[in-house]
């Protein structure tokens, strides 16, 4: 087993930065009948969008200092080697012939100030690619990065597309928004023919 | 007792495979219409009663098996292996899956006990039941032909019989252990009924939504065991593997949790199909997905492609596979194609904010963190493939892409009950979203107050900025839930006169399907709430002498003796510790650790104290082997009780949803037609 779960403890992932949550909350329907202004609407977004992308790079680009935890944090960035395939920091083997030296070797590293990349080019070295418990995000590793995140927003992006496909011409038939008595109507509409329960 | 099990095999090959071909001939002679000597309706039951013996055949094999550990019959290669005379009774049928033949053997005998109860039930609908029975027996000619073939569990030892058995790998030696592996087999198994399911209608275009149903209870019944099967597996690694966590992204765990989320997002996107008649080609894939993927994961872990510490079996059958995957995906693929006009959606959703969108939207989210796991999973292959060179794709890299993706989930979980089908009003919006609303912002100022802040020391922490959004997530899903309960419970008090409390059972009765599923939704809020817990983990390791103490957390650690005891199956050692807490002494706690006989591999039994806050989690690791002290590890875990409580929750929501609903007076319970302005949910029985 490798480590458990965990929300993680480390700050550095600029990867996270550069995809943020797609803005989504389009209405459709009834709310879709209203007035529409592009213009401010994309505007409002992408300042959404600039803000949130910024909040998150500022977050995930700070790092922490303290060197005990980031003994700990990095230790938890690496694997032990000795082939049990844990997790550097929680390897529970008794007289483990690599943990040790490993964590010697992590421990000196951050006492003479190294940076987190120049210790991780040590390690990989060292001990080779694997001894990094997640690849570094360089080169053709920088697909696994990216991969997720982007099919991700391809899929996000395609469902919202295609859902605003389906709904045009659709709306034509809504009726003004904000009528609460049409609003009620509606309501009772679904509630009397079912449609409202779900599941 | 070994020619005994081989001939069953042998048996029940020949008898699925007549299974297998009587049942399409007959199909066949049914749809063309052409005369023949036997009728085709006689050669299908023929077919159905064939695979009923083969259930027969194959249960006698496995008993021959289990039969042939007990009696320490070492001139079974594979008892040999798998076990020795000390073995406790309970782990001898541990053995049955320990090993490569063992675990094909148990794929293929429940594979047959489903069958056997899906041909049972066949008078539900005889042509379905023959067409979702012909593609069963398909998928076990294929287990059967590698159990007769390729890894035969009664293959003989050559040589010598040793006088013992190598005995059972220690990590299966414990209780959990007897259960967690026949669980998760029930749920991967399961997944091929749903399958023949789904490609059975396709077939034979089978008209009406009747089908759908059916492949939903499967679906269901097979999703509870494969949860149970995955909990189960985690609760087992937290408490003897001995690093105080519970899922360490290891392909094993992987290969069982991504047909979880597709069989997740089927069982939601199941709803749409039959209340609007929509996503039925999605729902076919789904279905096909999630069954490729269970045999996907036995590839990953049987073939040896990737590597995992407790893939127990491996060996070179991943040919075989390779092979039967292909063939089931072409077989889709070509049904697909010629039937697709069969799949036509009667409705398309109306509006972005809306019920359909939102299941829509779960069932993206749920795929997408399926192909975040399969990534991460396959990614060291295709890296050594391209660039040769293979890297690690540890916990860092899954905690990073899928707690964000996991947060989107819970949000979706919150969001989706709450809006209306085909689309909704900013009113409806702002009525059914202000409880929530407001329980997250108060759960974020909560958060705050107890000490969950992602700006800790003018440094941002990621950990407890995942978990303020996970809490303050779920307190507002909860919410959600709640409300929705409450809401449909007061229509039901005002009208029957009853309180709140009977209220709400009997809205559970009268729709079993949605409450249940609320249920399972605030079991999945407790289990997040647990998992988030992890970000406070707090650990100390020390080498501890008599009387050495060791403080973590509120609690003060003394060591106050080490014992030792031996008998036919394992050594083991143990630390005394008193658990002292504000200087009195609360309990005592014993970890262990070890050493099997036969193997000579240690194995860790955790000592863990349980609270609702957090556990505090000791492990002995043995001793220094240069100074001669125990070495003790002391971990407190924050809210992992919480985990199991959630767990408990799904379950509970799952029998719930599988339980028929009651039929209400209807009549009498409707909301009045003069009222214009509603408060209240309609009232549902039944679906």
């Amino acid at each position: 087993m490798g480590t458990l779960i965990q929300f993680p403890q480390r700050t550095e992932n600029t990867h996270m930065a550069s995809h943020p949550e797609r803005p989504q909350a389009k209405q459709g329907g009834v709310e879709g009948a209203a007035v529409r202004k592009p213009g401010k609407r994309l505007t409002f977004w992408l300042k959404t969008g600039q803000a949130l992308a910024l909040a998150v790079a500022v977050c995930f680009t700070l790092g922490a200092t303290d060197a005990g935890k980031r003994y700990i944090d990095m230790n938890h960035r690496l694997m032990c080697t000795c082939g049990c395939a844990e997790i550097l920091g929680e390897c529970n083997h008794v007289g483990c012939p690599n943990s040790t030296e490993e964590l010697d070797l992590l421990r000196s590293g951050i006492d003479a100030g190294d940076s987190d990349k120049k210790i991780f080019t040590t390690f990989a070295g060292k001990y080779g690619a694997t001894v990094l418990a997640a690849p570094p995000a360089e080169g053709f590793n920088l697909v696994a990065w990216i991969a997720p995140f982007a099919v991700f927003a391809a899929a996000l992006l395609g469902t919202i597309l295609l859902v605003r496909h389906w709904s045009i011409g659709k709306n034509e038939f809504a009726t003004e928004p904000g009528d609460p008595e049409m609003d009620a109507l509606r309501d009772r509409i679904r509630r009397e023919t079912g449609e409202e329960g779900g599941y | 007792m070994a020619t005994f099990g081989s001939f069953a095999l042998l048996i029940a090959l020949a008898l699925a495979a007549y299974n297998l071909l009587a049942g399409a001939l007959a199909l066949r002679l049914l749809a063309t219409g052409q005369p023949v000597a036997v009728s085709p309706e006689r050669l299908a039951d023929t077919a159905r009663r064939a695979g009923i013996a083969g259930f027969v055949a194959i249960s006698a094999a496995a008993f021959a098996l289990i039969w042939s550990v007990f009696t320490n019959d070492f001139s079974i290669a594979y008892i040999l292996e798998h076990s020795n005379r000390a073995l406790p009774g309970a782990y001898k049928f541990s053995a049955l899956w320990s090993g490569q033949e063992g675990s094909l053997l148990l794929w293929a005998w429940l594979l047959a006990t489903y069958g056997f109860v899906l041909r049972l039930t066949h008078k539900t609908d005889v042509k379905l039941y023959a067409y979702a029975g012909s593609i069963l027996a398909a998928i076990q000619v294929f287990f059967l032909l590698i159990l007769n073939f390729a890894a035969p569990p009664f293959a003989l030892f050559r040589g010598a019989i040793p006088a013992d058995g190598n005995g059972l790998n220690p990590l299966l030696q414990y209780p959990e252990m007897v259960i967690h592996p026949p669980m998760l087999y029930l749920g991967y198994v399961g997944f091929a009924v749903p399958f023949c399911f789904g490609l059975g209608p396709l077939m034979m275009r089978y008209p009406g939504e009747k089908w759908i149903k059916i492949t939903r209870t499967w679906t269901m019944v097979t999703w509870l065991f494969l949860t149970c099967g995955i909990f189960l597996g985690m609760h087992w690694a937290y408490a003897v593997l001995g690093w105080g966590g519970y899922w360490g992204w290891d392909p094993v765990e992987n290969a069982s949790f991504m047909p979880w989320l597709t069989g997740t997002a089927f069982l939601h996107s199941v709803m749409m199909q039959e209340k609007k008649g929509m996503m039925k080609s999605w729902n076919v894939w789904l279905v096909f997905s999630t069954f490729l993927l269970t045999m996907l994961g036995t590839l990953l872990t049987r073939a040896g492609l990737v590597s995992s510490v407790h893939a127990f079996a491996q060996s070179s059958i991943g040919t075989w596979f390779v092979i039967f995957m292909g063939l089931v995906l072409a077989v889709c693929i070509f049904t697909y194609i010629m039937q697709r006009d069969h799949l036509k959606a009667e409705h398309k959703i109306e509006s972005l904010v809306s019920r359909e969108s939102s299941f829509l939207f779960n069932n993206l989210v749920l795929l997408v963190a399926c192909f975040v796991i399969l990534w991460g999973t396959l990614f060291p292959v295709i890296s050594e493939y391209v660039v040769g060179n293979k890297v690690t794709m540890g916990a860092p890299w899954y905690n990073r892409v899928a707690v964000p993706i996991g947060l989107f989930l819970l949000f979706l979980t919150g969001v989706g009950p709450l809006l209306p089908w085909r689309s909704t009003s900013l009113r409806a919006i702002r009525r059914n979203f202000i409880l929530p609303v407001i329980t997250l912002w108060v759960a974020v100022i909560v958060c705050f107050a107890a000490g969950v802040n992602p700006m800790k020391d003018n440094q941002f922490d990621t950990g407890n900025f995942y978990a303020l959004i996970a809490f303050s997530l779920s307190a507002a899903v909860f919410a959600a839930i709640v409300s929705e309960f409450f809401r449909g419970a007061r229509v039901i008090s005002r009208q029957t006169h009853k309180d709140l409390f009977s209220s709400m059972y009997l809205l559970t009765r009268r729709n079993t399907r949605r409450y249940g599923g609320y249920l399972i939704h605030i079991g999945v809020v407790i289990v997040v709430i647990g998992l988030a817990g992890s970000a406070f983990n707090t650990s100390q390791e020390s080498e501890m002498t008599l009387h050495d103490r060791l403080v973590i957390g509120p609690y003060t650690l003394e060591q106050v003796g080490a014992t030792q005891d031996d008998n036919a199956n394992y050594g083991s050692e143990w630390a005394i510790l008193d658990v002292y807490k504000d200087g009195k002494k609360q309990f005592q706690m014993l970890p262990e650790k070890r050493v099997y006989h036969s193997t000579q591999q240690p194995q860790t039994m955790v000592a863990v104290h349980s609270l609702p806050w957090w556990d505090l989690y000791v492990i002995y690791e043995g001793t220094n082997p240069s100074t001669g002290q125990p070495i003790i590890k002391a971990i407190i875990n924050p809210l992992v009780g919480w985990i199991w409580f959630g767990v408990a929750f799904i379950v509970f929501g799952t029998v719930i949803a599988l339980v028929p609903s009651i039929t209400p007076i209807t009549a009498a319970l409707r909301v009045p037609a003069v009222r214009t302005v509603p408060t209240e949910p309609v009232l549902h029985g039944g679906d």
